[in-house]
């Protein structure tokens, strides 16, 4: 994906010809990047033999690994973006049910009026903009640190989704958001997949192949050597967290696709593994960087392992542990990649 | 306190070669020497942060003391250190700060904050400061605080004379670049207050006239060895001058071409801020100009501010025919018109040491490499290779990290970033901190060539050697204002040197004269 991966790219052939210490090297790198697509296989194969025949089939993995995790697959994308300019966004779950909850409320039979999802959907990637742009206002005009910055904005979103679904579960949305979001298949993967996939590729171009990908990457890396490479810092953290928000809110839509329903509390249990998928992420593919690729690879194995435990009929609080664990245990292998240093906050 | 024989290598070089020192009870003694020629080596040493080499001997009040000292071990031998920065922090009390040392060393489990502000008010007293003790360090000013880190290191060295009736040195490492003027008069009563408690104070200086003002001998380092004791009362600034620069042949340099006369193709206009102010310089094309002074005389910010990086109270840019209002001024517009700098803190503020050279390289120019799809990644790959080659930068890697180069070949990555960009004006600060003498050759011949091909360039610098070198014209700043302008022949090395250390006092002089005219 980057340059890195780009001379995986090219490379693969060095090895065979070249010099035993250049191989010796390579190795390393290699196992270092694809060592997470190993160790979902080694999961995958594990919970194959250990757990009941029905693990191993193409509905497990069509309905439960790939098709049920295209929120969570959008939420990791949104998040990596802010985490490259070196922003922490907590927001992101609580404007995903905010944006659920706005769409259910305007759209549903009860509640105000009955809006046209074709008018519906845009107001909630608008309102995801706002709040994006807000967290932006606090953290650069303020200089206050966006993890609490975000932690409090998340905080009201989820005092108005309270509000205005008086901490009710709504359902009966409009039956064609149902119907495009998971009813129809390809491959008997609901659309849902797809679209993640869609975005990753995006992020992944923009990451990559644009200059604002380059800016974002330096904005995080080095925020004095951008601005006195002339790159204007405040609008790019800015940018960054405006997106974030947007696609927060697509996937709020998304998850009502899913479901049928928006509940207040459900977004919240969907932080945690967007973390753990988007640093676990950064320890593959493109070692040391937020990456989409590797996030999606990250949310396959979380998904895979969390699967496989239920089929082996362990309780639903697994699902913590085994994310809590991922989290602290891919931000410590990104810490080795890294070279140890302290991971600064500020 | 006597020091004989102190060395101290690193690697192949000698930072100190047999220096000894003696410092009598009650004395107040400079410590002199041109950047690099051991001073603060010998702190370090003394310190315990460096161990010096073999055979060095050290005796303090009559008692051997055996070497090398371990870090902190200094305190037991009652002496105490004050450097520039003053190790206070801000955000905390004043009463805090000065029981921040027993805090660290001490486990008490009730500190009582009536009795220690009685003391700190009864210390203060007794110099005849008044520092509130529960102001916090940032709200009290500058003077203050550097004399309130002098009071708190002195108090260190009390407990010590208590105890064994030895009253104590404290060094004072250049304490005064950063104050006012007012502000090292009170400096020089507090540590006559000191001396006459029978301690003695080491004062380390760049200041020639501060030194013979408030010492009684004067000790001057050169390339790591003792060039010579002073007795203050018998010698002259200019014998003082003379030690520190000492007699040498002048080395090879660089024609330097005069061009004052010529048209002005920039022209930096009434610049204000930060310690700078009313600096008006003209710029030449194909000229190279250096900026110096000792520190704390805000010669390096004028980069800074003419860039946009910081911003600048009042002043205007004038550059290809548009003037811009530095007080408006942002690194972008700076760069749209052909300004690049170079800052000092190259991992910091020049590049990313954890991104690749190639990503370091390229930021500068990435118009360059689009096509129909995206950035061409083989092309930026290509570009850097070339970039590399050009300057040497070795090994030519584009995929490795920045980091992972020495200091040489980092600088000339970032020369090259914005090189290629063929700068109307180049800013360079430091442009060979920590470069090695292989590499420094040829950042100097990439910045010679870039003059040569129409490029302005302005370079700060306190390595003398090095505005001798590349530099046409050299500007000395003095407490933020220019106070000497050496053009041609008077372009070398000792003579920097020399109106360097001669610069506070020409600036002293024109602000007296400015003085006596002011009131008519």
């Amino acid at each position: 994906m980057t340059q890195t991966n780009n001379t995986a790219g090219q490379q693969p052939r060095a090895p065979a010809g070249g010099g035993a210490a250049k191989a010796k090297i390579d190795w390393v790198n290699q196992a270092e990047r694809y060592g997470l697509i190993l160790a979902w296989g080694v999961v995958i194969i594990f919970f194959g033999l250990v757990g009941p025949s029905s693990f191993l089939s193409w509905p497990t993995f069509s309905s439960i690994i790939f098709g049920s995790q295209g929120v969570l697959l959008m939420l990791t994308l949104a998040l990596i973006i802010p985490l490259t300019t070196g922003d922490f966004d907590l927001s992101i779950a609580n404007i995903l049910i905010f944006s659920a909850m706005l769409l259910m409320v305007l759209n549903r039979n009860a509640g105000v009026a009955e809006w046209p999802l074709l008018l519906v959907i845009p107001l909630c990637i608008v309102m995801g903009l706002l709040v994006g742009l807000l967290n932006a206002f606090f953290i650069v005009v303020f200089r206050i640190h966006s993890l609490i910055v975000t932690l409090g904005t998340g905080s009201i979103l989820q005092g108005l989704t309270f509000w205005i679904s008086s901490s009710q579960t709504l359902a009966g949305v409009d039956n064609t958001l149902i119907e495009w979001v998971i009813v129809k298949r390809l491959f008997s993967i609901p659309l849902a997949f797809y679209y993640a996939m869609a975005l990753g590729v995006v992020i992944w171009y923009v990451f990559e192949y644009t200059a604002a990908g380059r800016r974002l990457m330096f904005v995080g890396r080095g925020r004095e050597v951008a601005r006195l490479s002339g790159i204007r810092v405040s609008r790019v953290r800015a940018m960054s967290l405006m997106a974030s928000g947007a696609i927060a809110a697509l996937a709020g839509i998304i998850s009502v696709g899913t479901t049928g329903a928006a509940d207040p509390l459900s977004g919240n249990l969907l932080l945690l593994p967007a973390f753990a998928a988007a640093f676990l992420g950064a320890t593959a593919i493109v070692p040391g960087r937020f990456n989409p690729l590797g996030s999606i690879l990250a949310v396959f194995f979380l998904v895979t392992g969390i699967t496989g435990l239920n089929f082996l009929g362990a309780n639903t609080f697994v699902q913590n542990l085994f994310n809590g664990a991922a989290l602290v245990l891919a931000v410590a292998l990104s810490q080795l990649v890294r070279g140890r240093q302290e991971q600064s906050l500020t | 306190m006597l020091v004989r024989h102190f060395s101290k290598s690193f690697g192949g070089a000698r930072a100190l070669d047999d220096v000894s020192l003696s410092v009598r009870p009650g004395e107040v003694h400079g410590l002199l020497g041109q950047n690099g020629s051991g001073k603060s080596t010998l702190i370090k040493v003394l310190s315990g942060y460096h161990s010096a080499d073999l055979g060095g001997e050290l005796e303090i009040y009559g008692k051997r003391v055996s070497l090398p000292l371990s870090p902190g071990q200094f305190r037991n031998l009652g002496m105490a250190f004050v450097h520039q920065h003053l190790a206070l922090v801000p955000s905390l009390t004043v009463l805090e700060n000065l029981r921040v040392g027993d805090f660290a060393a001490k486990n008490s489990a009730y500190i009582s904050w009536g009795a220690e502000r009685r003391r700190a008010v009864e210390t203060f007293n007794r110099f005849d400061l008044p520092i509130d003790p529960d102001a916090l360090v940032q709200d009290i000013p500058q003077v203050e605080r550097a004399l309130f880190a002098i009071v708190r290191a002195f108090e260190e060295i009390r407990a010590e004379r208590e105890a064994h009736g030895n009253p104590g040195i404290l060094f004072l490492d250049e304490p005064t670049p950063f104050l006012p003027k007012e502000g090292v008069e009170k400096l020089f009563n507090l540590i006559r207050g000191i001396v006459r408690e029978g301690a003695s104070v080491v004062f380390v200086s760049h200041d020639v006239d501060e030194v013979l003002e408030i010492t009684d001998r004067a000790t001057v380092l050169r390339d790591g060895r003792v060039a010579g004791t002073l007795v203050t009362a018998e010698a002259t600034k200019d014998k003082f001058i003379e030690t520190i620069i000492g007699r040498k042949i002048e080395p090879f340099q660089a024609q330097a071409q005069d061009l004052t006369g010529q048209k002005v193709d920039i022209a930096i206009t009434g610049l204000t801020g930060g310690t700078v102010r009313d600096t008006n310089i003209e710029l030449h094309k194909g000229e190279v100009l250096g900026l110096t002074g000792l520190i704390g005389s805000g010669f390096e910010e004028v980069l800074y501010m003419v860039f946009g990086a910081t911003p600048a109270a009042a002043g205007d840019l004038r550059i290809n025919g548009n003037t811009y209002d530095l007080t408006a001024m942002s690194p972008g517009t700076a760069i749209k018109n052909g300004v690049a700098l170079l800052p000092s803190d190259r991992q910091g503020a020049g590049g990313v040491g954890e991104l690749t050279v190639e990503d370091n390289v390229t930021l500068t120019v990435l118009d360059k490499f689009f096509v129909r799809i995206g950035l061409s990644r083989r092309r930026m790959r290509r570009a850097a290779q070339e970039l590399g080659a050009r300057y040497d930068v070795r090994p030519n890697l584009p995929l490795m990290d920045l980091q992972d180069l020495s200091g040489g070949n980092q600088q000339k990555v970032l020369l090259a970033k914005w090189l290629q960009t063929t700068p109307e004006l180049l800013l360079l600060d430091e442009p060979t901190q920590g470069v090695d003498v292989g590499a420094r050759q040829q950042v100097y011949a990439a910045i010679t060539e870039a003059a040569e091909r129409g490029t302005i360039v302005i370079c700060a610098s306190t390595d003398y050697e090095q505005l001798a070198a590349i530099c046409d014209r050299v500007l000395i700043f003095a407490r933020g204002v220019i106070v000497q302008h050496l053009v041609g022949s008077d372009v070398t090395k000792d003579r920097i040197a020399q109106q360097t250390l001669l610069s506070m006092s020409i600036g002293r002089a024109a602000e007296t004269a400015a003085e006596i005219k002011g009131p008519k």
